[in-house]
C-alpha cells in the first residue's frame, strides 16, 4: 500500500523503508516513524475500539498521553498488549494488531454497547452487578472482562531478559525538550554529573514538532546540535527511550529504559528493558506540557485529535491525517496548527476559534466566537458541525480536526509525595506547587513556562539554582533567541449539547457522566474519580482530568482550584511487569545456596529440596526403590542399625568471642552457659522478650573466650541480627565480638552405633568415650587437615558432627563414605533427619512456631530464674504458665495401619469437631520404621499428665479421623543410653 | 530512602532492617524488681507500650547488608525526612547502659 | 600439611579456578587468599600490634594493601585480614601471637567466594550489580552491599581491578550474576 498521506519534511529517514503489518495488512514506513505516524501516513486513522462502548477510535495525541490508539505489538511469546501506537517505534517486520474488537476493527459486534449506552452510565457496574453476590465471580465478571478487556497476554514465558541497575548523579533532568536540554548544557558545562532521561527515542521534545527557529537554526537542528555537544561530555549521560517513572524518597527516582523495544528481538545477552534506580542530589522536572481537548458531541471520532499532535505528525513525521482539515481552538497555540498545515500544502477548511476579537489569520477562514458542536463519520471523521457566533449552524466536510483547549504542565512527578499543584489563572491549568519531592524543581512548560524562550531560560536558571544548592557554580550558556509568544487562552472546556461529549477517552467518561456524578452528590474530586472512573485508566487521565474537573467546578459553582485536583502516582506511564522483576525470575528468582556435599550428592542421584535458599539432599534413592518412603525408611533403619551420614552445614554457625562472651550467652539464652567447661557443648534455648521461643541449638565452648553457637537453618540471619541488637543496643560495654562462620565450615553428622569406629579411621586423635565423651567438643585433625569435632546428637544415636574447612567438604563426604563402607554406612537426607528427630522427640521448626514457650515444649525447667535473660520475665506470665496449658506429647495411631496427618486436631471421644472442644494438634508427623507406624509430635492441653489416654485425631480438611494414643514424645531410647554409648 | 550512616555516609535504606521505636533500648533489668508482678508490669510496658507518632520518631535500624551497625534514626514518619542518625551503641552508652 | 586424602575444591566446585572474559572485563575466581576477621576486644587498642606486624587497619569503608597482609574494614573495630594462602593457610594461628588476648580472630577463608573483576569500564558493569557509586570511589574503597540479593564485599583494588567477595555457598549464583551483567553491559 502506498503512503498516501505522506507529505514532505520531517525527521524520518526516507532512504530506508520499513515494512510492517497492522491487523494482517502490510504497510510501509520509515526509520523515525512511530506506529501511529506510519499508519496515518498510510491513510489509516482507525486504530482501536474504546474500552466500554467499543467506539471506533484513532490517535488523539502524538505522545505517551495517548488514550485511544492502544494496540497489541508483535506475536507469539513476545506479544505485548496495551501499547500506545503513538510511542511505538517502528521497526522492520513489526506486526501490530488492534484489540478490544470482535470479530474485526471495522465490524465490532460489541459496538452494540454503544447503542445501549444509556444503560452504561457512570456507576453502572456498581448499581447493576451488586446482587446476587455469588453471581459476581461466575457470571458478571467473566462477561465484563470479555467485553471490556484490553489486550490479551500471550500466556507464554517472555523469552527476553530484563535488567536492573543503579545510577548516580548530581542532577537528574527529566525530559529533554528545550528546558531540559538547556539545563543539561548549563550543568554539563559546569562539570556536574548529569543524567538526562527522555521517553522519546529522539531528544528535543516539542522542538522536533514545531517549525519556529532557535537563532538561525530550526528547533530540531538546535536540539540535534545540543544533544551532540552533551554526548561529548564525559560527565553527562543521555538516556533516550527512558521514562522516569516516579520519585522515591530522598532524591531516588526510578526509570525504565527500553533498550531493545525498537528491535525485532534484543541482541544476544542484551536486555529488553532495564529498570534504573537513580540516586540524585537534585532533580529537574522538564517534562513539558500535554495539550487538552475541548469536549463536544462525538468528539472521539478517528481523525479528531489534539491540534499539537496534528501538526507534530505533519512537521516531525511528514504525515497528514487528512487532505482537508480544520482546527478548533481557544488559544493562539492552536492557530499554529492551521498555519503550519497550510504551509505544507494541506487544505485548511476553517479555524474555529472560541475567542472573539484579536487578529485574524491571513489567508485562512478564521471563525471567531464559533464552536464545533458535533461530528459525523462512521469509522472516521467526515464532517464537523459548526455553530457560528451568530448562532448559525454549518456542516463542514473535513477528514481531520485539530482541537486545542490549552496545555497542562506535566507535573505528574512533582505531585508524587503528595505535592499539591497550584492553579495558574493565565494558563487555566495547574502547575507544580511548593510541596512535592524534596530536591525536585520544575522548569520549562512543566512549570508553566510555555514559550520556547521561557523554557530555554527557565531550564538554565533552574540548573544554576540546583547546582548552587550543591555548592557548585554554573553560568548560563548563550541561549539562542526563540519565540516568546503568549498563549492568549480563553478557557473553554466543553460545548453544551445533548449527545455524548467525551472527557476521558480511555475510560469512556463523558460530560454527562460527570453531571450524573454531581446529581448523585459525588462532588468531591476523589469521589468523582472513583464513581465515574475518570482518570483511572492506564493514561491516568493525562488528557481528560482537568476537563472533568472543570465540568464539575461549573456544576458546583465553585472555581477549579476550589474544586481541587487529584494527584498522580508512579509510574508515569505503564511499565511491564518483566522490568520490575528484572533478572529475578524462574531459576534466578533468588540465589541458590549449595551445600559442600552437593556435587557428591548429585552424583548419587539425590533428590533435593529447597530449604530457604539452600538446596539440601532430601533422600538418596537406591536402585529398585520406587517410592520415597522406601529410601527414607532404609536410611533411618541403616543409621539406627549401623551408621548414617548427613550434611548439616546449613545450620547457622556464629563465632562468639570476648571476655564477656559467657555472660552475653547467659543473657541471650534462657539457660546458663557461663558455667560450661571449655571443650563442652550445651543445648540452648533462646527466647524472645515476650517469652516465646525464638530459636534453639547447641553452643560449644572451644576456648576460655571462644564459643561457637549453632542456630536453626531458617533462623541463622534473624538470630545474628538479634545478637547484634543485644550486644550494641542493650549491653554496649560487654566485651563480645560476633561473626558468622556458617559458610566457612563443611559440617557432617555421623550417627549410629558405628559412628565412632568410622570416625576413628579418619580422625588423628583418640575419640574414645573416655577421651571424647557425650557433649564434648574440640579442634582435631583429619589425616592432617584441621577440623572440629562435636559429640552431639539430633537423631538420638551415638553421634558426632565433624567440620572441615569448606574447600575440603566434598573430599570429606567422599572420605566418610569410603571409610564407612565396611560398616554399610548410608547417606541420609532431610527426610530421614526429620524422622529420627521426631522419633527422639526433639523439637524443630514445626514446634518452634512463634507461639510456643519453653513450657509448651516440655523445656520449662531450662528457663533459669537466677539470671536476667531475654524473655525470662515475660515467659512467667499468667497466660503462658497455666497448669493445663499445651504440652508436647508423642502420638501414635491405635491401629498401626492408619496414617496420621499433620495439623489434625486432638479431640476427646464423643466430642463434636468444633473449636471449643479442641484439645491440641499434631505438629509433626512421620512414618517411623522403628515404631512401625505413623507417629507424631503434638501439643496437647495438660499433655504431660495424659500419657496413655486415647483421643481422636481429626483433620477436617483431609476428612480423616484416627483413634490415637498419647505417648511420651521419646519413641526411641528414652533413657538416652545410645547417645552416651 | 537514604540513611546517612555516621561511619559510612549516605546508604540506601534497602540495605537496612527496621526494628521500631528506639525506646526498645531501655530494657529493664529483670532481676531488679521486688516481685514477679512488678517485673512483669515493667516488661509489659517496655515491650508493648510504644508511641506511634505522626511526625518525628526515633527508631532502630540495622545495617544488615552493610557493617551490621544498629542505628538510631530520627525520622519524620509523615515526610520521611531524616534529621539525625546515631550509632545505637553510642546512644545506649549515653543513656547509661553498660553490661 | 593436608593429607592427599582431602583434596580441596574451589567455591565453584572445580579443581581449578574459573575465569571468563566478556567484552573488556575478565572475571576470575580467586582461591589463593587466606582470610581472617580481626576484632579488637572491648577497650583494646590494637593499632600498635598491627603496625608492628605490618597489618593495615583501614578506616570505615576503606581497604589497604600491604605485603604480605592486606585488610578491609568490616564494621566498628572489625577488619578482614587477607594474606597469601600458601604461607598463611592457618591464618588465625599466625595472627594469634600478634594480638594475643587483645583481639578476637576468626578464620574466614572458606566462608567466601572471591571474584576479581579486571578491565576497563568497570563502573558500566557494576551499575548493573549494586548501588555502589564505583565511578566516584577510587582505589582503596571497600564496602559491603547487596548484589543480586547477596550480601557481598566490594573492594576496589585499583580503578581497573575490583574484588567481589560473596557467600561461598552461593558462588554459582554470584558468578552467574556477574557474567550475565557483563553480557548485558558490554
Amino acid at each position: 500500500m502506498t503512503q498516501k498521506n505522506r507529505i514532505t519534511g520531517g525527521q524520518i529517514d526516507r532512504t530506508r523503508t520499513l515494512s510492517f503489518t497492522f491487523d494482517g495488512k502490510s504497510y510501509a514506513g520509515h526509520p523515525g516513524d512511530t506506529l501511529a505516524s506510519a499508519l496515518l501516513a498510510n491513510g489509516v486513522r482507525l486504530m482501536g475500539r474504546s474500552f466500554k462502548y467499543h467506539r471506533p477510535r484513532g490517535p488523539l495525541s502524538a505522545g505517551s498521553e495517548e488514550p485511544n490508539a492502544i494496540v497489541q505489538l508483535r506475536s507469539g511469546a513476545r506479544q505485548e498488549p496495551n501499547t500506545r501506537a503513538t510511542v511505538a517505534e517502528l521497526f522492520d517486520g513489526l506486526t501490530a494488531s488492534s484489540q478490544n474488537r470482535f470479530p474485526s476493527l471495522s465490524f465490532d459486534l460489541m459496538g452494540v454497547n454503544d447503542l445501549l449506552s444509556p444503560f452504561f452510565a457512570a456507576g453502572f457496574y456498581y448499581k447493576t452487578f451488586m446482587w446476587p453476590a455469588k453471581f459476581w465471580e461466575k457470571v458478571y465478571e467473566p462477561i465484563i472482562r470479555h467485553a471490556a478487556g484490553l489486550g490479551a497476554l500471550s500466556k507464554q514465558d517472555d523469552p527476553d531478559e530484563y535488567d536492573k541497575g543503579f545510577l548516580h548523579c548530581d542532577l537528574l533532568i527529566i525530559g529533554a525538550g528545550p528546558a531540559g536540554l538547556s539545563a543539561a548544557l548549563t550543568a554539563g558545562r559546569a562539570g556536574a554529573r548529569v543524567i538526562v532521561t527522555d521517553e522519546d527515542f529522539r531528544m528535543g521534545g516539542r522542538l522536533n514538532a514545531e517549525t519556529f527557529t532557535l537563532g538561525d537554526q530550526s528547533g530540531a537542528d538546535w536540539a540535534t546540535a545540543t544533544v551532540a555537544e552533551l554526548a561529548q561530555m564525559p560527565s553527562v549521560r543521555l538516556m533516550p527511550r527512558t521514562t522516569t517513572l516516579g520519585a522515591m524518597d530522598h532524591g531516588i527516582y526510578s526509570a525504565v529504559e527500553r533498550v531493545s523495544d525498537h528491535l525485532a528481538a534484543p541482541l544476544a545477552g542484551k536486555p529488553r528493558q532495564t529498570l534504573w534506580r537513580i540516586y540524585s542530589a537534585r532533580a529537574l522536572l522538564t517534562g513539558g506540557a500535554t495539550e487538552r481537548p475541548i469536549a463536544f458531541e462525538n468528539n472521539d471520532r478517528p481523525g479528531i485529535m489534539l491540534a499539537g499532535a496534528l501538526r507534530a505528525y505533519a512537521n516531525r513525521w511528514g504525515a497528514t491525517v487528512g487532505d482537508r482539515v480544520a482546527v478548533f481552538t481557544n488559544n493562539d497555540d492552536g492557530l499554529r496548527t492551521a498555519t503550519d498545515l497550510q504551509a505544507k500544502g494541506i487544505d485548511v477548511a476553517a479555524v474555529i476559534d472560541t475567542r472573539t476579537g484579536g487578529p485574524l489569520l491571513p489567508g485562512i477562514r478564521h471563525l471567531q466566537g464559533a464552536e464545533v458542536t458535533g461530528s459525523t463519520g462512521r469509522l472516521g471523521l467526515s464532517s464537523i458541525t459548526i455553530r457560528h457566533a451568530n448562532g448559525r449552524s454549518e456542516t463542514l466536510p473535513v477528514t481531520a480536526l485539530g482541537v486545542s483547549g490549552g496545555w497542562n504542565p506535566n507535573l505528574n512527578i512533582a505531585s508524587h509525595h503528595r505535592g499539591r499543584p497550584v492553579w495558574n489563572e493565565t494558563l487555566a491549568a495547574f502547575t507544580p506547587g511548593p510541596t512535592g519531592p524534596v530536591g525536585l524543581t520544575a522548569a520549562g512548560a512543566a512549570a508553566g513556562e510555555m514559550s520556547t524562550h521561557a523554557a530555554l531560560h527557565g531550564g538554565a536558571n533552574a540548573a544554576i539554582a540546583a547546582l548552587s544548592d550543591l555548592g557548585r557554580t554554573a553560568t548560563k550558556p548563550d541561549l539562542p533567541s526563540a519565540e516568546d509568544a503568549p498563549l492568549n487562552l480563553s478557557p473553554k472546556w466543553y460545548v453544551a449539547g445533548k449527545g455524548r461529549a467525551w472527557v476521558d477517552q480511555q475510560n469512556d467518561v463523558t460530560v454527562k457522566d460527570v453531571k450524573l456524578a454531581h446529581q448523585e452528590n459525588f462532588v468531591s474530586v476523589e469521589h468523582l474519580k472513583r464513581y465515574t472512573t475518570l482518570g483511572m485508566a492506564t493514561d491516568q487521565g493525562k488528557t481528560g482530568n482537568i476537563l472533568g474537573l472543570a465540568v464539575m467546578a461549573e456544576l458546583t459553582g465553585k472555581s477549579i482550584p476550589d474544586t481541587g485536583t487529584t494527584i498522580y502516582r508512579p509510574p508515569y506511564t505503564p511499565v511491564a511487569m518483566g522490568a520490575l522483576g528484572g533478572r529475578s525470575r524462574g531459576h534466578d528468582f533468588k540465589p541458590t545456596r549449595l551445600t559442600p556435599s552437593h556435587k557428591w550428592a548429585s552424583e548419587q542421584g539425590a533428590v533435593f529440596v529447597e530449604v530457604g535458599m539452600w538446596l539440601r539432599a532430601q533422600w538418596f534413592p537406591k536402585p529398585g526403590e520406587t517410592t520415597w518412603r522406601q529410601s527414607v525408611d532404609r536410611e533411618v533403619l541403616a543409621t539406627r542399625a549401623c551408621v548414617g551420614i548427613c550434611d548439616v552445614t546449613t545450620l547457622g554457625k556464629i563465632d562468639i568471642q570476648g571476655t564477656d562472651a559467657g555472660a552475653f550467652l547467659d543473657r541471650v539464652y534462657a539457660n546458663t552457659f557461663s558455667t560450661l567447661a571449655v571443650g563442652k557443648v550445651r543445648y540452648g534455648l533462646m527466647l524472645r522478650e515476650d517469652g516465646i521461643v525464638m530459636d534453639d541449638g547447641t553452643t560449644a565452648r572451644m576456648g576460655q573466650n571462644e564459643w561457637v553457637m549453632t542456630t536453626t537453618t531458617a533462623n541463622a540471619v534473624p538470630v545474628f541480627r538479634h545478637l547484634e541488637y543485644v550486644r550494641q543496643c542493650l549491653y554496649p560495654d560487654m566485651d563480645v565480638q560476633l561473626i558468622s562462620t556458617t559458610e566457612a565450615w563443611a559440617q557432617y553428622s555421623v550417627a549410629g552405633p558405628n559412628a565412632r569406629k568410622l570416625l576413628q579411621k579418619l580422625v588423628d586423635q583418640d575419640i574414645s568415650d573416655a577421651a571424647f565423651p557425650y557433649m564434648a567438643c574440640g579442634n582435631i585433625t583429619v589425616k592432617g587437615t584441621r577440623a572440629r569435632l562435636f559429640r552431639i546428637s539430633f537423631s538420638g544415636e551415638l553421634a558426632y558432627e565433624i567440620a572441615v574447612p569448606t574447600r575440603y567438604g566434598d573430599a570429606m563426604i567422599r572420605a566418610l563414605m569410603e571409610a564407612g563402607r565396611e560398616f554399610d554406612a548410608v547417606a541420609y537426607g532431610t527426610e530421614a533427619l526429620g524422622v529420627m528427630r521426631v522419633e527422639k522427640g526433639h523439637v524443630a521448626g514445626n514446634e518452634l512456631n512463634g507461639q510456643s514457650t519453653a513450657l509448651n515444649m516440655g523445656l520449662g525447667k531450662m528457663v533459669s530464674k537466677k539470671k536476667d535473660a531475654i524473655g525470662m520475665v515475660l515467659s512467667g506470665r499468667e497466660g503462658l504458665t497455666t497448669e493445663d496449658g499445651l504440652r508436647i506429647v508423642g502420638v501414635k495411631p491405635v491401629d498401626p495401619a492408619q496414617p496420621l496427618t499433620a495439623g489434625a486436631h486432638l479431640l476427646g471421644h464423643g466430642k463434636a469437631a468444633i473449636a471449643a472442644n479442641d484439645d491440641g494438634w499434631l505438629t509433626s508427623v512421620v512414618y517411623s520404621p522403628h515404631v512401625g507406624s505413623s507417629i507424631a509430635l503434638g501439643y496437647l492441653k495438660n499433655g504431660a499428665a495424659r500419657i496413655g489416654e486415647r483421643l481422636r485425631a481429626v483433620n477436617l480438611l483431609a476428612k480423616t479421623e484416627v483413634e490415637v494414643e498419647i505417648v511420651s514424645p521419646h519413641f526411641v531410647d528414652p533413657e538416652g543410653d545410645r547417645l552416651r554409648g | 530512602m537514604i540513611i546517612n550512616h555516621p561511619l559510612l555516609g549516605p546508604r540506601d535504606a534497602q540495605e537496612f532492617t527496621y526494628l521500631g521505636d528506639a525506646a526498645l533500648m531501655n530494657r529493664p533489668d529483670g532481676l531488679s524488681f521486688p516481685t514477679p508482678d512488678a517485673a512483669q508490669d515493667a516488661f509489659h510496658d517496655y515491650l508493648y507500650q510504644r508511641t506511634n507518632p505522626a511526625g518525628e520518631h526515633r527508631e532502630l535500624w540495622y545495617h544488615e547488608q552493610g557493617d551490621r551497625s544498629w542505628l538510631v534514626v530520627t525520622r519524620n514518619t509523615v515526610t520521611h525526612e531524616i534529621t539525625a542518625v546515631e550509632l545505637a551503641r553510642d546512644v545506649a552508652r549515653a543513656q547509661g547502659r553498660s553490661k | 600439611m593436608a593429607d592427599p586424602l582431602l583434596k580441596p575444591l574451589t567455591p565453584l566446585g572445580s579443581d581449578t579456578p574459573a575465569s571468563a572474559t566478556i567484552g573488556p572485563v575478565t572475571i576470575t575466581e580467586v582461591t589463593d587468599t587466606a582470610l581472617a576477621s580481626l576484632a579488637a576486644r572491648r577497650g583494646q587498642d590494637i593499632s600498635a600490634a598491627a603496625k608492628a606486624a605490618g597489618i593495615p587497619l583501614p578506616g570505615p569503608g576503606r581497604a589497604e594493601q600491604a605485603a604480605p597482609y592486606a585488610a578491609f574494614w568490616l564494621g566498628p573495630d572489625q577488619w578482614m585480614i587477607e594474606a597469601p594462602y600458601a604461607t598463611h593457610e592457618d591464618i588465625t594461628a599466625v595472627l594469634k601471637p600478634v594480638f594475643t588476648e587483645a583481639a578476637s580472630l576468626t578464620e574466614q577463608t572458606d566462608a567466601w567466594v572471591r571474584f576479581d573483576v579486571t578491565g576497563d569500564r568497570l563502573p558500566a558493569l557494576f551499575e548493573r550489580l549494586c548501588n555502589v557509586d564505583i565511578a566516584r570511589h577510587g582505589a582503596g574503597f571497600a564496602t559491603r552491599t547487596m548484589l543480586e540479593h547477596l550480601g557481598c564485599y566490594v573492594v576496589i583494588r585499583t580503578t581497573g581491578h575490583i574484588s567481589v567477595l560473596g557467600p561461598r555457598s552461593s558462588a554459582a549464583s554470584l558468578y552467574h550474576a556477574l557474567t550475565t551483567a557483563a553480557k548485558s553491559a558490554f
